[in-house]
């Protein structure tokens, strides 16, 4: 068990470093000048520029700038922000909060969502229609159905906020536009998953011992179902990521999305390297997460 | 108890109409015991479903008379159905692997027919699950009520299952196929199980398409083929001399028949020396040793877990072994790069259990016999050969039925023209009269090739009817050999004789 945990935390951060270095390589190879990008619109002569390269210590080997970043990294220091002139952390930080609350918001309703639909629409017209509805929504970019969900709810009945983060009124409509291509996908993964578990001979059992359908499809069909689901926690993960940049774009939010573009965009390397580095390790505890579920769920899987 | 007259059961499978049972009438008097006997796709379990209305959500079910427990279930509500279900009738299916659900402990099945039904209540149902696994004989219940299916020997697992269908106290056990997942000593065990329970008082509804499971316990049987009952009687009459050809055949095939005459056995094909395979700190097979000559049949028999599988593995160069070697015509065969083995595995075929598995399901039959004859050669002669027309070869697997796809395989085995096949339980998931016409398939393939044969089985029977010689395996070792005669006569090894005696056969049968 002890083991099993080290061997987890080391492949962890082998992750980290690949992630963090493979990121490194990027932007080094990127075109653009690291002190065009310092001073961006400011002030520019040849004074102000070497004092900048003595100041970020700009002037050293590439190899000993990237151990050196390792090593810091490896302490807890990400930098300073280029473009900002603040220290990464409190960047990041500040921006953190919105994005969390809009991925675990989007999150919660999609699987949520999910799960009801998978377990309500088992009728022949429910689920072709439900079908159908999911098919639209996985197809769909998730920007359109945030503009047609914004001209309807804000524009139109004006009951939720056009923009900005304030309160959760707020957080209603990217939270849902992000939630539902998760909920497409995950209900049909669930569907499925259903109709192959009540087709086992365990169902018939359960059907013999005098339980409803209901209650054959929650209390055994559903946790069989639950398990290609589980694998797909990787995915829903990515798409919370990639998703929340788009959506913070169109409802106008706050987060790591605007930050992570305006840093990519301005060449702002310490900014782009700590999102990288943020995104790699909420992977590996998703990951780790959904391992632990697996065993959660399959006592076979577990070893005696 | 049970009233049924001109039962009819279709399936509705796209736009085609099934009909599954054709028009059967019988009764179920309180406290005998029914068997339902027949092949797979006569229908029998269909029917049998139907009596507590879990035909299917494609079925129609139609009847003349249809009473249960007194009254008419013919348009029956499913809330109605669901007060029969567990209380009235429970139901008993083959492999308790996949009739239990296998994410949730033994005890929580239990329970759970309980709370359905208002049982006890949340406190003593501990208790009455500990009950019930007692009456069923299972040791330690306290124990095993924590654990899951998977963890449960074969035959605990299936007490398991019938504790969880007399949890309700019905009057009517339904056991479909209750023991033909199992091997021959825990068959009788959970034979002699449901004995005890008819004779505490409940009625037992038995299916099965072994007739000599049936002639152990029921009063008497129905026999049905195609959707009918052909011929019904007391069990004695009835197997002693059945009138009808169809339970003729089922007889004969069940009281099986000697096909082979040993012949004086050519060189070493294959031979393993002191063969040993540890998995992590399980020993699975212990100083096995084995010769196989050209054109002989050799059985290798043992309950699961006996590590005859594993044996065959080795063999087959699928893994391997820990120590001791393995030579196949007289070349290494064990301890030497896959390579090396490349050149000869043409003359080594295996023959699995299962064969829907071991095709590709996108294949056609004439792909993959095709597959294993030189570029270009007709497929039709060696299907002719194994007794199959022109019409299966653009059919998929799927297509075929049991008994066909075995055939493919055998096909597909003897193309090359090897000198040994090995098969691994090659007609156990065979109905009886299919099981027999593949036996002497493989019977004449031994007389007409000169191939040896490797058969693996933990039926006794057929070993007995094919092999010249028999190795008995348990717990990885080779506990008695010898010629087939001399084995099943005398018996050395009590474990041998534990195994024979264990082997239902047909009472009462002429």
């Amino acid at each position: 068990m002890i083991g099993a945990v080290a061997r987890r935390a080391g492949s962890g951060l082998v992750v980290l470093w690949a992630a963090a270095t493979a990121a490194y390589l990027a932007l080094l190879a990127a075109p653009g000048d690291v002190v065009d990008s310092i001073i961006g619109d400011g002030a520019d002569s040849p004074q102000i520029r070497a004092q900048i390269i003595a100041e970020w210590h700009l002037d050293r080997p590439a190899v000993v700038q990237y151990l050196d970043y390792l090593w810091r990294a490896a302490q807890g220091d990400l930098g300073r922000s280029y473009l900002l002139q603040r220290p990464v952390r409190d960047v990041i930080g500040d921006q953190l909060a919105p994005t969390v609350r809009l991925a675990v918001a989007a999150a919660v309703f999609g699987v949520v969502l999910a799960l009801i639909l998978a377990v309500v629409t088992r009728g022949r017209w429910a689920r072709r229609v439900s079908s159908t509805a999911e098919l639209v929504l996985v197809s769909t970019p998730p920007f359109l159905i945030g503009i047609v969900l914004l001209s309807v709810f804000s524009f139109r009945f004006g009951m939720f906020p056009v923009s900005g983060d304030r309160g959760w009124a707020a957080l209603v409509l990217p939270a849902v536009t992000l939630g539902l291509p998760i909920a497409g996908v995950l209900t049909q993964v669930l569907r499925d998953g259903l109709d192959r578990a009540l087709d086992e001979p365990f169902a018939v059992t359960a059907r013999a011992r005098g339980l409803t359908e209901r209650s054959v499809l929650v209390r055994h069909g559903l946790r069989h179902s639950l398990l290609p689901a589980v694998s797909l926690l990787g995915w829903l993960f990515g798409a919370l990521i990639g998703g929340s940049v788009i959506i913070e774009q169109v409802f106008g939010r706050p987060g790591l999305g605007q930050v992570t573009l305006q840093a990519v965009s301005g060449s702002d390397m310490p900014v782009v390297l700590a999102v990288v580095v943020l995104a790699a390790a909420a992977f590996v505890v998703v990951n780790t997460a959904a391992d632990l579920a697996y065993l959660i769920i399959d006592p076979r899987l577990r070893r005696s | 108890m049970i009233e049924v007259e001109n039962l009819r059961v279709t399936f509705r499978l796209g736009k085609r109409q099934v009909e599954a049972v054709r028009g059967v009438s019988f009764d179920i008097e309180e406290g005998e015991c029914l068997a339902l006997v027949g092949e797979s796709g006569s229908g029998k379990s269909v029917t049998a479903r139907s009596l507590v209305g879990l035909a299917g959500p494609a079925a129609r079910v139609e009847a003349g008379t249809f009473t249960v427990d007194g009254r008419d279930v013919r348009g029956f509500a499913a809330r109605d159905w669901r007060r029969l279900r567990g209380r009235f009738a429970g139901l008993i299916l083959q492999d308790a692997l996949v009739s239990l659900d296998p994410l949730r402990t033994v005890g929580a099945e239990i329970t759970e027919v309980l709370r359905t039904h208002g049982i006890g209540d949340r406190g003593d149902r501990p208790d009455r699950v500990r009950q019930l696994l007692t009456d069923v004989h299972v040791p330690e219940p306290g124990r095993r009520a924590r654990q899951y299916p998977h963890q449960l020997s074969g035959g605990l697992r299936q007490r398991a299952l019938i504790a969880s269908a007399i949890a309700g106290g019905p009057r009517l056990l339904i056991a479909d196929e209750p023991t033909t997942a199992l091997d021959a000593t825990v068959q009788a065990q959970i034979l002699k199980l449901l004995a005890e329970r008819r004779a505490s008082g409940e009625t037992l509804l038995l299916i099965s398409h072994d007739l000599a499971v049936v002639s152990r316990l029921a009063d008497r049987v129905l026999v049905m083929k195609d959707g009918r009952i052909v011929e019904s009687g007391p069990t004695r009459t009835l197997l002693g001399g059945a009138g009808h050809a169809y339970t003729r055949e089922l007889i004969s095939a069940a009281g099986g028949r000697r096909r082979v005459t040993t012949t004086a056995p050519g060189e070493v094909v294959a031979e393993a020396t002191a063969l040993r395979k540890v998995y992590g700190d399980r020993t699975v097979v212990r100083d096995v040793g084995l010769t196989i000559r050209a054109g002989e049949i050799v059985g290798l028999v043992g309950e699961s877990g006996s590590g005859k599988t594993t044996v065959a593995q080795l063999l087959f160069g699928l893994t391997e072994p820990t120590s001791g070697r393995v030579r196949f015509e007289g070349r290494d065969f064990s301890g030497v790069p896959e390579r090396a083995r490349r050149p000869i595995r043409r003359r080594l075929q295996l023959i699995a259990q299962d064969p829907l598995s071991a095709f590709d399901p996108r294949w056609t039959v004439r792909r993959i016999v095709g597959e294993a004859l030189p570029r270009g050669a007709d497929p039709q002669p060696i299907l002719e050969r194994v007794g199959l027309g022109a019409d299966v070869l653009d059919r998929y697997p799927r297509q075929l039925s049991g008994g066909q796809r075995q055939r493919v395989a055998v096909a597909r085995a003897i193309a090359p023209r090897p000198s040994l096949i090995i098969c691994d339980e090659p007609v156990s998931a065979l109905d009886v009269s299919v099981q027999a016409q593949v036996l002497d398939l493989l019977a004449q393939i031994r007389a007409d090739d000169g191939t040896a044969l490797l058969f693996i089985s933990h039926d006794l029977g057929v070993i007995r009817d094919l092999a010249d010689r028999v190795l008995v395996m348990h717990d990885g070792r080779v506990v008695e050999q010898g010629p087939v005669r001399a084995v099943f006569e005398h018996a050395g090894h009590e474990y041998t004789r534990a195994l024979l005696s264990a082997v239902p056969t047909l009472e009462g049968a002429a």
